[in-house]
């Protein structure tokens, strides 16, 4: 008989070599983890749509593991002394570790991490700091951390590598003040950054920003099947999370966004909030504002200072306005209410 | 005395049989026990390979069948439909035992007469894809649907038959010479059906999970039918080892063609029911042309014998009314490897079809002195050919 049955198998390749039919390699998550049936879970903060279900992945990630609603609040200052000729001196201990991390509900990735959490954490200084981080190698493999911003050659993270065991100590003036970002910058880079070894920079100004409610978006995604394309798509690591989790907030505190683009693979991610309109401030280096939008659109490694307040009550969603992005991941609501938060 | 040895030899008869067996329960057991390729093993991925058998599109919702083919049991973390995860449920549950099967159900809202691509992302991460070519509403078992897919059947079955038997007092005004050609055509015919069964099977064959080994398994079939219908064939006739009547013939082409109908039936039901195929006149009148030379076919060794009218309904009932069958098992139960066994069935009895009419054909020859290969009969055989090859390009 003629091919009638024109049954269009088109997995995505995962080892394109070789493994006719389909089967396929990945990396050392274990098989069995976690079980569902029955009813059909919703995500949380987010009605279904009539009988269509809904957009969203089904369950929750282990948060005790990792809770990106309290990562997005986390500011690590290091260990603050005060060195020669009054000027401030932070420390660092940040260590290579090998985990698999729940990106997806019951969706594991092999990463590497720094400090065993995908972002690594969020440095913060103000400028003119000295700064030292100690960099101890836990995992198999070599790896650097390469941050952003002005320092001598030596202290750039990209030579020399340190390898499995070993340590190495970045030492320079925190400068210019803006939002930066830090990354392994081992070759093949592709694989060192999308395997999770990356976070935020953050320098403040000597003055300091006016106060605000003050959270951490780093843009990310993960490639779970080692195909080159990402599988799923985040802010803070976990798709979907602030959906569940919607983000609480007050109706008209000021509210400051450090948005970092870590996506892998994709050329631009981008950011877009509904319902209001945020005040840009590019890589966060001058006071001026540079543009009052609802929409960014940002390369990999460009990251942005968003500034904004809510003026009604009520949900506000925000995601990526590559639609494919945030139906695989990248979206979230603040929940704007009156009472304090 | 005696009485005790014989007792004393059955239990060593008995420890013959068991003795191997023993020792290799111990084998395993120590094997099992032991591990020894956990040195070997250590690190290496689990590998996962799910088969989305089927996807199904019901009203608001999309119905996803899925077999594990891997080796160890597999968890479906998420599901994603046109790349957006989407809620589901699985039935009976999320984590699939080797050979395991379950049912997803994911409300969706998919756009009718579009594809729609369905990935599962198991707990590692791994992601499995199967596309829908065409959206359309899987047909429930209901009055009117049996109705159209058993009318596709006749079209596809009975009809051609029906049409093509009508030819049979024409040929019985042929010479033997015309009648030598039209039962090459009919060799011609068949070892078209036999290739394109045989093709379609080991197509089929491929999809089916590796577990099953889907070649072995179609070539079994086929083995196994030409045996079984070669047997029922040579015990009717005894020892006498007369050759078979012309309506004993007649009815095996019937049987084969019927078979192979069969399987026709079950793939264009199935393509119907998933939106596969356009559900064109344009395609069913294909069929009904391409298959008008298998009434021929049967009607060939009938010209020099009567033959009533009721035999002959019943030979064209034999042949097409299984496309009949096909179509509803097709559209309404499609499984691949069902199919694939089917068509191999039909194969090997179109291959002891060809044997049966290869001999009358023969004994026709040689009983006027002729050889079997001659140019009228190697004409015939080609036009055979060149008939089912011509009119499949209706249907590709």
């Amino acid at each position: 008989m003629k091919s009638r049955i024109q049954h269009k198998v088109s997995r995505r390749d995962f080892l394109k070599a070789g493994l006719l039919g389909g089967g396929a390699l990945v990396g050392a998550a274990a098989a069995t983890r976690g079980q569902r049936s029955g009813a059909i879970v919703h995500p949380a903060g987010h009605h279904p749509d009539g009988d269509h279900g809904d957009v969203g992945t089904v369950g929750d990630v282990d948060l005790s593991r990792f809770d990106p609603s309290v990562f997005m609040s986390t500011f690590d200052g290091g260990r603050e002394t005060v060195g020669s000729g009054g000027r401030t001196l932070r420390e660092w201990e940040v260590i290579g570790i090998e985990k698999d991390i729940e990106v997806a509900p019951g969706i594991w990735f092999p990463a590497w991490t720094y400090n065993g959490q995908v972002p690594g954490p969020t440095f913060r200084c103000r400028e003119g700091d000295l700064l030292r981080i100690r960099f101890t190698n836990g995992t198999t493999h070599p790896h650097t951390i390469h941050f952003h911003g002005i320092h001598p050659p030596s202290m750039d993270g990209v030579t020399p590598n340190v390898h499995p065991g070993e340590s190495f100590t970045y030492e320079f003036e925190a400068r210019p003040f803006g939002l930066h970002l830090y990354h392994c910058h081992t070759m093949p880079l592709k694989r060192h950054i999308h395997k999770g070894l990356y976070g935020a920079f953050i320098i403040d100004p000597p003055q300091g920003r006016p106060p605000a409610r003050e959270f951490v978006m780093v843009m990310n995604a993960f490639d779970t099947n080692l195909d080159g394309a990402n599988e799923v798509y985040a802010v803070n690591t976990v798709g979907f999370h602030h959906m569940r989790h919607p983000i609480p907030v007050r109706v008209g505190e000021p509210i400051r966004v450090y948005l970092v683009n870590l996506t892998e693979f994709d050329p631009v991610n981008s950011f877009h909030l509904h319902a209001g309109m945020f005040r840009l401030y590019k890589t966060g280096t001058q006071l001026e504002v540079f543009e009052f939008t609802d929409t960014v659109t940002m390369g990999q490694g460009e990251r942005h200072v968003l500034e904004f307040t809510l003026e009604h009550p009520g949900q506000y969603m925000f995601h990526a306005h590559q639609s494919e992005f945030a139906e695989l991941g990248w979206m979230g609501v603040f929940e704007a209410t009156q009472e304090a938060t | 005395m005696s009485a005790s040895l014989s007792a004393r030899n059955r239990l060593g008869n008995a420890l013959m049989w068991i003795m191997p067996l023993v020792v290799l329960g111990l084998m395993v057991w120590a094997f099992l026990a032991g591990d020894p390729l956990r040195l070997a093993r250590r690190g290496l991925p689990p590998v996962e390979n799910l088969a989305i058998q089927r996807i199904e599109a019901v009203p608001g919702a999309l119905r996803v069948e899925i077999l594990n083919a891997g080796a160890a049991p597999a968890t479906i973390a998420q599901v994603a439909v046109d790349d957006a995860y989407w809620s589901f449920e699985a039935e009976p549950s999320t984590t699939l035992p080797r050979l395991g099967s379950t049912t997803v159900s994911i409300p969706y809202p998919w756009v009718r007469s579009e594809p729609v691509t369905v990935t599962l992302i198991t707990s590692t991460g791994l992601t499995f894809t199967r596309t829908l070519d065409l959206a359309v509403e899987v047909p429930r078992p209901g009055g009117r649907e049996f109705l159209t897919y058993g009318l596709l059947g006749v079209y596809v079955g009975i009809v051609p038959v029906g049409l093509g038997m009508l030819w049979l007092p024409a040929l019985r005004r042929l010479g033997r010479r015309g009648m030598g050609a039209v039962l090459a055509l009919t060799v011609g015919l068949l070892v078209f059906l036999l290739i394109d069964t045989m093709l379609e099977a080991l197509e089929l064959a491929a999809e089916i999970p590796g577990t099953f080994q889907g070649t072995a398994l179609v070539l079994f079939a086929a083995l196994i039918t030409w045996l079984g219908i070669m047997a029922v064939g040579r015990s009717g006739r005894g020892r006498t080892a007369a050759p078979p009547s012309a309506l004993f013939v007649a009815g095996l082409i019937a049987l084969g063609i019927g078979l192979h109908n069969f399987g026709e039936g079950l793939a264009i039901g199935a393509a119907f029911a998933l939106g596969e195929a356009a559900l064109g006149s344009f395609l069913v009148v294909g069929f009904t042309l391409h298959n008008i030379t298998e009434g021929v076919g049967i009607a060939a060794p009938l010209t020099r014998e009567p033959a009533r009218v009721r035999t002959l309904i019943g030979l064209v009932l034999l042949a097409g009314f299984p496309a009949v069958l096909g179509a509803w098992l097709g559209g309404f139960a499609f499984s691949p490897l069902l199919a694939a066994v089917f068509l191999g069935i039909g194969a090997g009895a179109i291959w002891q079809v060809i044997v049966e009419v290869g001999g009358l054909l023969r004994r026709q020859a040689e009983s006027a002195g002729e050889s079997p290969v001659n140019m009228v009969n190697l004409a015939g055989f080609l036009l055979g050919l060149a008939v089912m090859y011509l009119t499949a390009f209706l249907v590709k």
